[in-house]
């Protein structure tokens, strides 16, 4: 490697009264002074949340108002500090999506362990468990911080779908062609 | 309108006077420290505390200027100050930790009686400045006093009996001595201008005077030169005397006393509560008289422009039949130029970093007392030639 020697040239008599870098500092300074203040008042002001951010974790329902998840466990497995357990449960023949099979029955993230990693959502083949925008968590027990189905749902809403892969494969069922 | 107040024994309305300078005074070393953490906060880029305000008065349309000015934050901090338990720590020396912030705040508080806060046109038409004691050693007194707050950082550091208060209170006393000197000789050519050649006619009965409302005066007289402001005169005692004061009041670039890094508070490492703000009350009035004497000197005092004395100034807006009103206006005037000086003191601090303890004793000694003395034999020699 070649050493390639700087020449360090004297100060000057102007750079030696630290005068005009002093000048040049107050201008500086100066400038910020008379700037507007860069940061959010936050509680008041929120931050503009990017596009793909990962949030708190959520259950989402599709436009139809159908719970997306059907309790397959692929999140709970996958979930590297563990923080998801789900109850799974039947949905009853009378119901309109009974085609659907399975719901969850219960469904509880813990928002102490959650890592926000986002491999639930990663993983979900049914796109139902989404990191949505909110990014503050708190309460004041370890109970209060963990989200059951209820909380989930209220927190995730509706997103829009573009599949309808249920509603696709009890049509085709009907029409006689099971893989349609 | 006001003969109540004359009939009244001397002594009570010196008191009077002295109390409602003090609590002028006070309030203005506490509201600067909410400037110095807001003039901190534009600097930085963000608003500074703005949130703080007591419930009750939440519905009064227009506090919320107050409220964004951050004024019930710092009556909030004083509050807190004055109520919070007052911790003596059991390993220092009890009388001297409890004398340390009461002998700092008294120097701080004691300079102004001899500092002259503004000025006002008697009904004869002559300007009278106004202080609490018109004394002819002046400048002296204010020296001699606010140098006696080197022995409050001396007790408070010694007292605290721990490393890091004594470095930082043997710093202190160097520095404060250092400075000082180059201080006196910067302010030397002033006096020896005002009382030698250039005193003109009037006032020969005055000579001989260290009076610091003296100074102003002379910058107050008609003409060229008796108009200009020593800043223009003597430029090089001005910068000196301004690097000297922020030495003398341990203020950044040369608050190598407290710096946080290394003496994480220096003296105040071991106060608490009332004690730890009385030396912070101290300093910012430090840091007001020192301003005051600065703008006396070499400012113009209560002047509003260089060539256009106050007196001119009451003439053209028509008020100098009025005392109260003249009065009122130079001492606004002196306490606009006091308070932009003491917005410069904060700039600075958060313009330029930290000397290190050497720098500041190689800058004192080695720069600043050799640049002081040629500036005083400079000046001494220019008016023994003016003066022939």
């Amino acid at each position: 490697m070649a050493v390639i020697p700087v020449e360090r040239k004297p100060l000057t008599f102007a750079e030696r009264t630290y005068i005009p870098q002093i000048i040049s500092g107050l201008r500086t300074t100066l400038r910020h002074m008379v700037r507007k203040p860069l940061t959010l008042e936050y509680p008041e002001q929120r931050p503009v949340i990017p596009e793909g951010y990962r949030g708190v974790p959520t259950l989402v329902y599709d436009p139809n108002g159908r719970e997306k998840c059907v309790s397959c466990q692929l999140c709970e497995f996958v979930c590297p500090p563990k923080a998801i357990r789900i109850t799974p449960g039947e949905i009853a023949s009378d119901d309109p999506n009974a085609h659907v099979e399975k719901r969850p029955e219960e469904f509880e993230i813990d928002m102490l362990r959650c890592i926000y990693c986002g491999l639930c959502q990663e993983v979900c083949p049914e796109e139902a468990i989404w990191l949505q925008n909110q990014f503050s968590m708190s309460g004041y027990t370890r109970e209060e911080m963990v989200n059951n189905k209820a909380k989930l749902y209220e927190l995730g809403g509706t997103l829009p779908d573009t599949h309808y892969k249920w509603d696709k494969k009890k049509a085709a069922e009907q029409h006689g062609n099971a893989h349609h | 309108m006001f003969d109540f107040y004359f009939d009244l024994p001397l002594w009570i309305r010196l008191a009077a006077q002295g109390l409602a300078v003090m609590l002028v005074m006070f309030p203005i070393g506490a509201a600067c420290s909410m400037a110095e953490r807001k003039i901190a906060a534009l600097v930085q880029d963000r608003p500074g505390p703005n949130r703080t305000i007591a419930p009750i008065l939440a519905w009064i349309p227009g506090i919320g200027i107050i409220k964004k000015l951050g004024l019930f934050q710092l009556a909030a901090d004083g509050g807190k100050f004055v109520f919070k338990e007052d911790i003596v720590p059991g390993h220092v020396n009890k009388f001297y930790f409890i004398a340390a912030p009461i002998i700092a705040v008294i120097p701080a508080l004691t300079t102004i009686a001899v500092v002259p806060f503004g000025a006002y046109l008697n009904s004869a038409g002559q300007l009278v400045p106004i202080m609490l004691a018109n004394v002819d050693i002046g400048l002296l007194a204010v020296f001699a006093i606010s140098s006696l707050s080197v022995y409050s950082i001396i007790l408070a550091g010694w007292a605290s009996n721990s490393k890091f208060p004594f470095l930082g209170s043997v710093r202190a006393s160097a520095q404060l001595i250092s400075y000082e000197l180059s201080m006196t000789l910067s302010v030397i050519p002033v006096f020896l201008w005002i009382n030698g050649p250039m005193a003109g006619e009037s006032s020969a009965s005055l000579t001989g005077s260290l009076s610091l409302s003296r100074v102003v005066e002379f910058q107050s007289q008609s003409g060229f030169w008796g108009g200009t402001w020593f800043i223009f005169i003597m430029p090089l005692s001005a910068f000196i005397f301004l690097i000297s004061l922020f030495a003398e009041t341990n203020r950044q670039p040369f608050d190598t006393v407290e710096s946080e890094a290394d003496l994480v508070n220096s003296f105040g490492s071991e106060y608490g509560a009332f004690k730890w703000s009385l030396f912070y009350v101290a300093e910012y009035c430090h840091m007001l008289v020192g301003s005051g004497v600065f703008m006396l000197l070499f400012g113009g005092g209560w002047n509003p422009l260089p060539w256009f004395p106050l007196a001119d100034f009451c003439n053209l807006i028509g008020v100098s039949g009025m005392p109260l009103v003249t009065g009122l206006i130079g001492i606004g005037i002196f306490l606009f130029k006091v308070l932009a000086m003491i917005f410069f003191f904060m700039w600075v601090r958060w313009t330029l970093p930290r000397f290190r303890y050497d720098q500041v004793m190689a800058i004192g000694w080695r720069k600043l007392l050799p640049l002081s003395i040629a500036n005083l034999v400079f000046y001494t020699v220019g008016i023994a030639l003016l003066s022939k």
